[in-house]
């Protein structure tokens, strides 16, 4: 009796709120409509297979063919492996230039610091395929800047021609989406060092914390989330990578598929190339099992590593 | 340009149009097609001379942008909206079209006798029963040098392989010239231009890939493995870098000068008239010894073929036989030099790079690339996979023997040839 009443009461106190729904309803359907429902239109046409002009099921043939037929697990597993030493050259080069230029920019001595944050940041707006273009030039052999300055310092015997190299051109690729992207983290560790107080910065100086020591023991430990979100940023990306690859090397990311990653190999499995007739199924398999990587990573990091960062609330 | 030029059409269609009411039999035939590049040459030389025959039939070329083709033309065709004539892609792409029943049979069309069995094979059934598009056009794959450097260094025109080896080593020893330009960036410079140019001659043409198709002979066999090592001997000749070298980078090192031969192929010429401040000839893949029969790649390149579902196929048959007549041939030919004529009798030809290479017609047995018919329908492809591995070898990176085992082992994963 009395419970009833404490919940009758407890509806009258809080009537349903539309609005909510109604404020929530746009980025919904659009996100609905353009990303859950692909997604899972995705993960069925892998479940299917193109037999004599109809779509036939055949439950996770098309993976047992992905992984146990070699003319597909061989090139799988070579992108997968490219990808990965894609991911680390990004994580090892990307992020802590990314951290180093933020640290420089934070600098209250360092003048012109404006006109750095935009020029480093330029490249990061810049479409793939100018960037692609625009570095394949530089590193040609025949026409590039890049043996021209070398010789310039006397180095020219250093110069290969780097994307023509099974050894070097996946390297050389990493860098220039380095090169391209290191903005991001740039801009992201920028404000993150901007919003820690003043008042932890002078309690350290008082205690006789000052320069590097400062920089190791107060900025980074607070910093460390922003450097988690990077990371996770640098790993989706990374993974669905696919645009300077196709820009710089073709689709068959040459030479030697030394260069293929999931985003190329997906994409002559999907769309075909020259001669090869595409197969959307076997495409779609490759795509579901990239969303599997992406989301393994993600959660991986949601459940591992967020949930063991310190935070500071000031 | 472009709005102009789309006015200009709009008018004529409309013009075209009231005519049609007025004179109410005139039949307008409309043709599909991803040459844009080709529009003035139909406007202005092609459809008014075949109009100028056969009054009362109209002729639209409608072109649409190469990229979007295939997908364009499969949705019009599903939707009855496609032209009663359809410019064919070579092999699977047309094969395809006309087991769904988009295109006509053809086989016995007149004037479909003008053409070799070889260049019927693009647009034919597996069985080569049936044909469903006439050919138009083919390429010539061969080496056109720059002939004031050839004058220059006092060079000969190689008809043997050792003859073109000394020669490369006298333009290398000379050192003005980059001996040839060909990069391995783009891979199919290497298995195109290299490997499909240079193969016949080791292959022997037809026979060598008609035994491939049948199972007979094997890619890891001594005629398919040899062009591999020639291949593999090319890469001292390169230019610097050549790993990084792409297609245009290729084309501009001969056009520029720098280089003194370009493995070719023949639609090139009209690019190289344009850009080339040199005298330029010509040369077919160098054979073995004097006096051996020498084979080109002459590849089957564009085809047109019949709407199944258009409404005057009696108009539209009309016009094939006269795409298969030689005075089509003449036209073409002589408007895109470089793009000839699959017709027998012989076409005159103006330009005399686009002359030479079709004289080797006479002298050489002609053939296609061996990997595009029935080859390359599995995975791992074929063609991709030669592309690859061209590349790998004249990079060093592989021996002509490895890369042949591994196109072999790719094609004998799914490739069964019929017994």
């Amino acid at each position: 009796m009395a419970t009833e009443l404490m919940a009758a009461e407890t509806r009258a106190k809080r009537p349903i709120r539309w609005h909510v729904g109604v404020f929530l309803a746009p980025a919904v359907l659009v996100y609905t409509a353009f990303m859950i429902l692909p997604l899972f239109g995705t993960l069925q046409l892998s479940l299917f297979r193109n037999i004599e002009q109809s779509q036939v099921f055949v439950g996770l043939g098309n993976f047992r063919t992905l992984f146990g037929d070699p003319n597909w697990s061989v090139n799988f597993w070579n992108a997968l492996r490219n990808n990965v030493w894609f991911f680390i050259i990004h994580m090892l080069v990307q992020n802590p230039i990314g951290v180093l230029l933020a640290a420089l920019l934070s600098s209250p001595r360092l003048r012109f610091a404006a006109f750095y944050r935009t020029a480093i940041f330029v490249p990061t707006i810049l479409s793939f395929v100018i960037v692609g273009f625009a570095w394949k030039l530089i590193l040609s052999p025949l026409w590039g800047v890049a043996p021209h300055l070398l010789d310039f310092v006397g180095l020219k015997s250093l110069f290969t021609p780097w994307l023509g190299k099974e050894q070097y051109a996946l390297t050389a690729l990493s860098l220039v989406s380095v090169w391209q992207f290191v903005g991001i983290p740039m801009m992201l560790i920028y404000a993150a060092l901007l919003s820690i107080p003043d008042e932890v910065i002078e309690a350290a100086e008082c205690d006789g914390v000052t320069g590097m020591a400062q920089f190791w023991k107060i900025k980074l430990p607070l910093i460390l989330p922003s450097i988690g979100i990077i990371s996770i940023l640098t790993f989706v990306g990374n993974f669905n990578a696919f645009d300077l690859i196709y820009t710089a090397q073709g689709a068959l990311a040459g030479p030697n598929y030394s260069t293929d990653i999931l985003g190329t190999f997906l994409y002559r499995a999907f769309f075909g190339f020259q001669l090869q007739v595409g197969d959307p199924n076997m495409g779609a398999a490759i795509a579901t099992i990239m969303f599997l990587i992406i989301l393994a990573g993600v959660c991986v990091y949601l459940f591992l590593v967020q949930t063991r960062l310190r935070r500071y609330q000031f | 340009m472009t709005t102009k030029l789309l006015t200009a059409l709009l008018l004529g269609t409309s013009i075209l149009g009231t005519t049609g009411m007025a004179l109410a039999e005139d039949v307008t035939l409309n043709i599909e097609s991803w040459r844009g590049d080709d529009l003035t040459i139909w406007k202005d030389k092609l459809i008014p001379a075949f109009e100028a025959k056969n009054p009362g039939i109209k002729v639209v070329f409608a072109p649409s942008a190469p990229t979007e083709y295939d997908a364009a033309l499969g949705a019009k065709l599903a939707a009855g909206s496609a032209g009663d004539l359809i410019t064919c892609r070579p092999f699977d792409k047309s094969l395809e079209l006309f087991k769904k029943g988009n295109l006509a049979d053809l086989s016995s069309l007149p004037g479909m006798e003008n053409f070799s069995p070889v260049a019927k094979s693009a647009w034919q059934t597996d069985d080569g029963k049936s044909s469903f598009c006439v050919p138009m056009a083919s390429v010539i794959h061969g080496f056109i040098y720059n002939k004031d450097a050839f004058d220059k260094l006092g060079l000969k025109v190689p008809t043997t392989r050792d003859e073109f080896f000394a020669v490369l080593d006298k333009i290398k020893a000379d050192g003005t010239y980059i001996p040839m330009a060909m990069g391995t960036k783009d891979l199919w410079e290497a298995a195109t231009m290299g490997y499909q140019n240079i193969g016949p001659n080791y292959w022997k043409g037809e026979d060598g890939r008609a035994a491939l198709i049948k199972g007979e002979q094997k890619l890891t066999d001594k005629d398919w493995v040899a062009p591999y090592e020639e291949l593999a001997k090319w890469k001292p000749y390169l230019g610097d870098g050549f790993e990084a070298q792409t297609y245009p980078d290729s084309q501009n090192l001969f056009t520029l000068g720098r280089a003194a031969i370009y493995p070719a192929g023949s639609w090139e010429i009209g690019l190289f008239n344009t850009q080339a401040q040199f005298k330029m000839g010509a040369f077919p893949p160098p054979v073995e010894k004097a006096g051996d029969t020498c084979y080109i790649s002459d590849h089957t390149d564009i085809g047109m073929g019949l709407n199944a579902a258009s409404k005057h196929a009696e108009e539209a048959k009309k016009f094939l036989s006269w795409v298969a007549s030689p005075d089509f041939a003449t036209i073409y030919a002589n408007a895109l030099p470089g793009f000839f004529s699959l017709n027998s009798s012989p076409v005159k030809m103006e330009d005399p790079l686009a002359q030479e290479f079709v004289s080797w017609r006479g002298k050489c047995k002609s053939t296609i690339r061996s990997t595009y018919q029935i080859l390359s329908r599995g995975t791992p492809n074929l063609e991709n996979e030669t592309w690859v591995e061209s590349a790998n070898v004249i990079n060093g990176t592989d021996t002509p023997e490895a890369a042949a085992k591994k196109l072999q082992t790719g094609l004998d994963s799914w490739y069964k040839p019929a017994k």
